[in-house]
């Protein structure tokens, strides 16, 4: 470890490891859900997820969890995944390539319009 | 890439014995078998303050918290959470909410010291960085001394080890002292009976006390640092030395600190469990390799203290307390408490209370709070016969007095220690001469024997006590109890023989009749002592 030789190196630190600490931040504004189960790991669920999680951190949103669950029941249309925001309702996505999974994030949680294009639910599940 | 669920396990000295590391191996191990190890951390945390009859883990950003019990209940969580995303009601602990209601304000802890425990790795000091760690120490480096020793003293925080001496004031007096080589000492050692407070605060975030004594040493003009330690605290032992370690690593301790010039060295003392090794000065004969006696005084260790020189003894929770106030402001910290007593305190509850555990809470919340409200009442629906506050050299109370709060004046102004924040509920399967024995049986164990109020006084009194256990007290023999209590008090040598009369007298006043009732009958009154049968006559 490299030493810490002032208070800008010392919050150079703290910058990086908050973003840890935030994911486990409680009470956010909504949540991502990643059907991960067999048939949509099959479809490439795994990376979805990751997509998920990279765009979040790289666009700084802290108030979104993201979590994993088991399958939606709607195994053609995998990779689905399910965002929840507080306050509206549900809206499942499905096909949701890596690339795909950006575009929601930017679209839906970031300015707040849903994803026409890729719904194939409303509402809770 | 950055894991989006935490799993956090609960290690403390407690949960440890109920197989905690084992299951968070477990846990981890099996993460890694269903391949979830790139999106879950596995980490271990503090103490979440209660204690749970199984190992306590939590999982974020949800915020479920699990008590688990066996291998299957991990197998469980991972199965039905991790890999399908559903709650398992059945090992799922009701969290004491945080919800703004009245009737739940009460409850409502106020975090200063344990900002951290339970929610860090104290293993991992970005952690604590993350927390605003040591931008503390970075901001005072900046500064005069005084200028720092000036804002603890505004702050009003006074020691939390039993004395609740101001400790900006101690710190000035050591200041003062025009001398190259002077100390810092934590006094870890935590030997009153029914205290864990110091040992949870330093197993969940050690980094706060480290940082807390580098300010000290910088404040004073110290480059030498202690942490004295019992020696069976073995989680706080290792928790502390990585830390030490870490921060060594980073530069926060060592030499040109943060490129200020200032080198602080910090190390760890162990002890061996002696009680008399808490109180100052034998603490400090005990860490120049001598054996815990304590010295006169004064000199005081400000003036004279290790190895003579001019030296800062603190407790745990008083150095923890330390890097908030400087962030914060001494007027923040003021405000928490009441007038003469700024600040939190950290309880420690046991005995036949539900919720045992440590709470942290204003300065000033009373008693019945304490015990109901945080307790959450006495046991198998027993009645509450009495509560001892602050320690074992604390006072004895009864159900009545509860509505007492709190604080440093409490001693003052209702005869009610604070001490170092211990309460312990008695119910009513106890006996008070039972009670009052078993804790005089201490005192006379742990008396050192340099001098002879104490080593002969507490023997006396306990002989004295082993009578009324017996059936063979009376009124004289009770009433010779305050005698000794007064010639203790007034003559023996440390802290530890003045203590003795506290708890004694208050039990003898409160429970008189209770002494009473075990004299001149055949049979014990409270089904607890047991006298010796009477020999048959023989025609
Ligand atoms: C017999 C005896 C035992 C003590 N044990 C402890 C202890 O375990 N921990 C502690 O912090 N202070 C203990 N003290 C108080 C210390 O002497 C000292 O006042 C304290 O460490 C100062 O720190 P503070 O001002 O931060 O409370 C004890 C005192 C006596 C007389």
């Amino acid at each position: 470890m490299a030493k810490i030789k002032s208070l800008e190196d010392l919050m150079k630190i703290k910058d990086d490891a908050v973003k840890n600490l935030k994911l486990r931040e409680t009470g956010k504004r909504g949540k991502i859900v990643v059907a991960m189960g067999t048939c949509g790991i099959a479809a490439g669920a795994k990376d979805t997820f990751k997509a998920v999680v990279e765009e979040l951190s790289d666009k700084d949103i802290d108030d979104i969890s993201v979590v994993q669950s088991g399958c939606f029941g709607l195994c053609d249309a995998e990779p689905t995944i399910e965002v929840k925001l507080e306050g509206s309702e549900p809206i499942v996505y499905g096909h949701v390539t890596p690339e795909q999974a950006k575009r929601i994030i930017n679209q839906h949680i970031v300015n707040g319009k849903v994803v026409g294009d890729l719904i194939i639910k409303r509402g809770e599940l | 890439m950055l894991k989006p669920i935490t799993i956090l396990v609960s290690v403390d000295s407690n949960s440890a014995l109920l197989g905690a590391r084992h299951y968070k191996n477990y846990l981890s191990q099996l993460v890694k078998k269903y391949n979830l190890d790139s999106i879950t951390d596995v980490l271990e945390t503090g103490s979440f303050g209660n204690y749970g009859e199984g190992v306590l883990i939590s999982i974020l950003p949800e915020n479920i918290h699990y008590s688990v019990k066996s291998e299957k209940d991990i197998e469980l969580i991972v199965q039905e959470y991790l890999l399908k995303g559903r709650r398992v009601p059945s090992l799922v602990v009701e969290k004491i909410e945080k919800e703004e209601t009245e009737e739940k304000k009460k409850n409502v802890e106020e975090r200063v010291v344990l900002r951290n425990a339970g929610e860090i790795d104290p293993k991992n000091i970005n952690e604590y960085i993350a927390k605003d760690g040591y931008q503390a120490l970075a901001k005072v480096l900046n500064e005069e001394r005084i200028e720092v020793i000036n804002k603890v003293k505004e702050s009003g925080l006074r020691g939390r080890g039993g004395a609740g001496f101001p400790t900006g004031m101690k710190w000035e007096f050591t200041y003062k002292v025009d001398n190259p080589e002077k100390y810092v000492i934590c006094n870890a050692d935590e030997g009153e009976p029914g205290t864990f407070k110091d040992r949870l605060i330093m197993e969940g975030d050690p980094h706060s006390v480290i940082e807390g004594m580098a300010i000290a040493a910088y404040a004073v003009g110290a480059n030498k640092g202690y942490i004295y330690i019992r020696g069976e605290y073995f989680e706080s032992i290792s928790n502390l030395r990585k830390a030490i370690e870490q921060a060594y690593e980073y530069g926060l301790l060592g030499d040109n600190i943060l490129d200020s010039g200032f080198n602080f060295d910090l190390s760890v003392r162990l002890g061996a469990g002696a009680y008399v090794c808490g109180e100052e000065t034998a603490l400090i004969e005990s860490i120049e390799g001598k054996s815990g006696r304590p010295r006169l005084k004064p000199p005081y260790p400000p003036v004279s203290g290790l190895y003579g020189k001019p030296t800062v003894v603190n407790n745990v929770e008083t150095y923890a307390s330390v890097p908030p106030i400087i962030i914060n402001g001494p007027d923040w910290f003021k405000v928490l408490g009441t007038s003469n007593s700024a600040g939190t305190k950290v309880f420690s509850l046991c005995g036949n209370l539900i919720n045992k555990g440590i709470v942290e809470v204003k300065m000033g919340t009373t008693v019945s709070d304490l015990v109901y409200n945080f307790g959450g009442g006495i046991r198998d629906g027993k009645a509450i016969k009495m509560i001892q506050t602050g320690g074992a050299a604390g006072t004895f109370i009864k159900p009545e007095e509860m509505n007492t709060p709190l604080d440093f004046d409490s001693m003052k102004n209702y005869g009610i220690s604070l001490g170092s924040g211990v309460i312990l509920a008695i119910n009513e399967d106890h006996c008070a001469v039972d009670v009052a024995l078993n804790l005089m049986e201490f005192f006379e164990h742990e008396s050192c024997g340099k001098c002879t109020p104490c080593r002969e006084g507490t023997k006396v009194i306990v002989d004295i006590l082993h009578k009324f256990s017996k059936g063979q007290g009376s009124e004289e023999l009770f009433n010779s109890l305050y005698d000794i209590a007064e010639t203790m008090e007034a003559s023996a040598f440390c802290g530890l023989g003045q203590a003795v009369p506290i708890p004694l007298r208050s039990i003898l006043d409160r429970f008189k009749d209770e002494f009473m009732a075990h004299v001149g009958v055949d049979e014990a009154p409270c089904g607890v002592c047991k006298f010796p049968k009477k020999k048959k006559k023989v025609h």
